[in-house]
């Protein structure tokens, strides 16, 4: 298990040495993105006038207060709490997000199917795991909201944060096909029998 | 037959000022402070939990409410589908429809003043007002109680992590309670880690379907350390948080014994023909706070 500190955009060589198990700081840039925004970007058409190529992106949709644009507030908003919601309803999105936006990372809580574990193999992507629910701790990874597009979604916009030593993240599935999610959700059928056994139940 | 009470005891008056002001002050409140027993049940998981990377988890979770706590921001930033639980004591007066429009409008002003992010959408069309309020929404439930002279206002923002893991069957009688068991089990192993554990796993047994849904709500948002009142209840609670621990989904579903804090049950009398269960799950962060109106004042507590 390697730690690695990742400034953002990255390679496709970056992404490939990372292995499920290993850990992942990174710097510089992080884009959010939620339901609604890859909604309006995959199944009707939007477009972002955002250069996602490389880049990753955090399942999420932030606490923001409205403040004039200034310093380092430059979109207008400022964080208030940013945090990490449930990566499973986004699954279908993962390989037109690599396809079409050249997105290298997502970061999520509970993690992706093998949809996205094959996109990962395929296009070279990695899927990081972040603790749901620690937002608070999160917030101070991050250092300002630099812009936002599609604000018509709001909050579900797609945003472009400014980060410093964001993480530790979890390498949850790599570009190799491993999975950590996988691997529990096997242990956990496996332990299923013995579970009802002891309630009483065949 | 007079339908005038008989005069005596001053009845309690709650405002509707009042309530507004402490629906905006409870919503803030539960998103930033965990309830001490919650605490507790992260120290308990902490000192027990065998798993290296499960402990880590944990140990962010812990962090992550002390960093909230010292930046007075919100633990989580899912400010949740806002539910407000009204229960009403003996001699309280009140309008009933005018405590609904200040708890509506408390939860407005929390939403626009803190700010905080507006989580509510409406069902078809998904347009967000950005008050956190829309039809029928925030979620209010009246109740009353015995208590003289009481009226307790209770705020829960409900994740949606947690709330997708929702599960409703309407089992038959030949199910028995093998079947119960067997839909929990099952329940806690298809939410696995999308619901944010350690969880506390609601349970609703029996009633009506919407009843039974609104058990395990109940049972979700419970403090731990409170038992089901009824003894059959209690008895699986044990049964099914031993079994649900037992199958390893830990912390976030990465792995680990820390899958719930607990499985708390609610029961209600149900049909000869039926046999229903439901499952509700409440995140690691099982934010709830209440205000407690009295002669003495207001009491701010979880």
């Amino acid at each position: 298990m390697t730690h690695h500190n990742l400034p953002m955009p990255c390679t496709e060589d970056a992404i490939r040495a990372l292995r499920v198990g290993d850990t992942v700081t990174l710097q510089d840039t992080l884009f959010g993105i939620r339901d609604a925004t890859q909604i309006h970007m995959f199944d009707r058409g939007r477009r972002t006038r955002f250069d996602l190529r490389g880049h990753a992106v955090i399942h999420t949709a932030p606490n923001v207060r409205k403040v004039p644009p200034a310093g380092t507030n430059q979109a207008g908003y400022e964080p208030v709490c940013i945090g990490t919601t449930t990566s499973d309803r986004m699954e279908r999105f993962t390989r037109p997000l690599m396809e079409r936006e050249g997105v290298r990372i997502i970061i999520g809580k509970g993690g992706l199917r093998e949809g996205s574990s094959e996109a990962f193999r395929e296009l070279g992507g990695v899927y990081l795991a972040i603790i749901g629910g620690t937002a608070a701790l999160e917030t101070t990874w991050i250092t300002a909201i630099e812009d936002v597009d599609m604000d018509d979604l709001h909050p579900e916009s797609l945003w472009r944060f400014g980060i410093r030593d964001f993480g530790p993240l979890l390498v949850g599935m790599d570009a190799h096909g491993g999975s950590l999610f996988r691997d529990v959700q096997a242990d956990v059928a496996s332990r299923r029998a013995a579970a009802l056994a002891k309630l009483g139940v065949s | 037959m007079t339908l005038m009470t008989k005069p005596g005891l001053e009845p309690l008056v709650v405002a509707p000022e009042a309530i507004e002001e402490a629906a905006k002050l409870l919503y803030i409140r539960a998103l930033k402070i965990l309830p001490d027993d919650i605490k507790q049940g992260f120290a308990r998981l902490d000192a027990s939990e065998t798993d290296g990377t499960a402990r880590a988890i944990l140990a962010t979770m812990i962090e992550n409410i002390g960093v909230a706590e010292r930046m007075d921001n919100l633990l989580c930033q899912d400010t949740g589908i806002p539910i407000f639980n009204v229960l009403v004591g003996r001699h309280v007066q009140l309008d009933g429809w005018a405590l609904k429009q200040a708890i509506a409008r408390g939860t407005e002003r929390a939403t626009r003043e803190h700010p905080l992010r507006s989580s509510v959408v409406h069902p078809i069309t998904r347009k967000n007002d950005q008050t956190s309020c829309g039809v029928r929404v925030p979620v209010i439930n009246i109740d009353f109680s015995d208590v003289e002279r009481e009226l307790r206002l209770e705020m829960i923002p409900k994740g949606s992590g947690s709330e997708n893991g929702s599960f409703l069957e309407m089992l038959i009688p030949a199910d028995g309670v093998a079947g119960i068991k067997r839909f929990v089990v099952d329940a806690a192993i298809r939410a696995g880690g999308k619901v944010c554990p350690p969880t506390i796993l609601g349970v609703g047994i029996g009633g009506t379907s919407d009843l039974c849904m609104h058990l395990a709500k109940v049972a979700a948002t419970r403090p731990l350390g409170s038992r089901c009142e009824d003894a059959e209840g209690a008895a699986l609670e044990v049964a099914l948080a031993e079994a649900v621990n037992s199958l390893g989904i830990g912390p976030q579903g990465l792995g680990g014994d820390s899958t719930a804090f607990a499985v708390h049950v609610e029961v209600a009398a149900t049909h000869i023909t039926m046999n229903p269960v439901a499952v509700n799950i409440q995140c690691h962060s099982a934010r709830r706070a209440s205000a407690t109106f009295t002669t003495e004042g207001v009491r701010i507590g979880f």
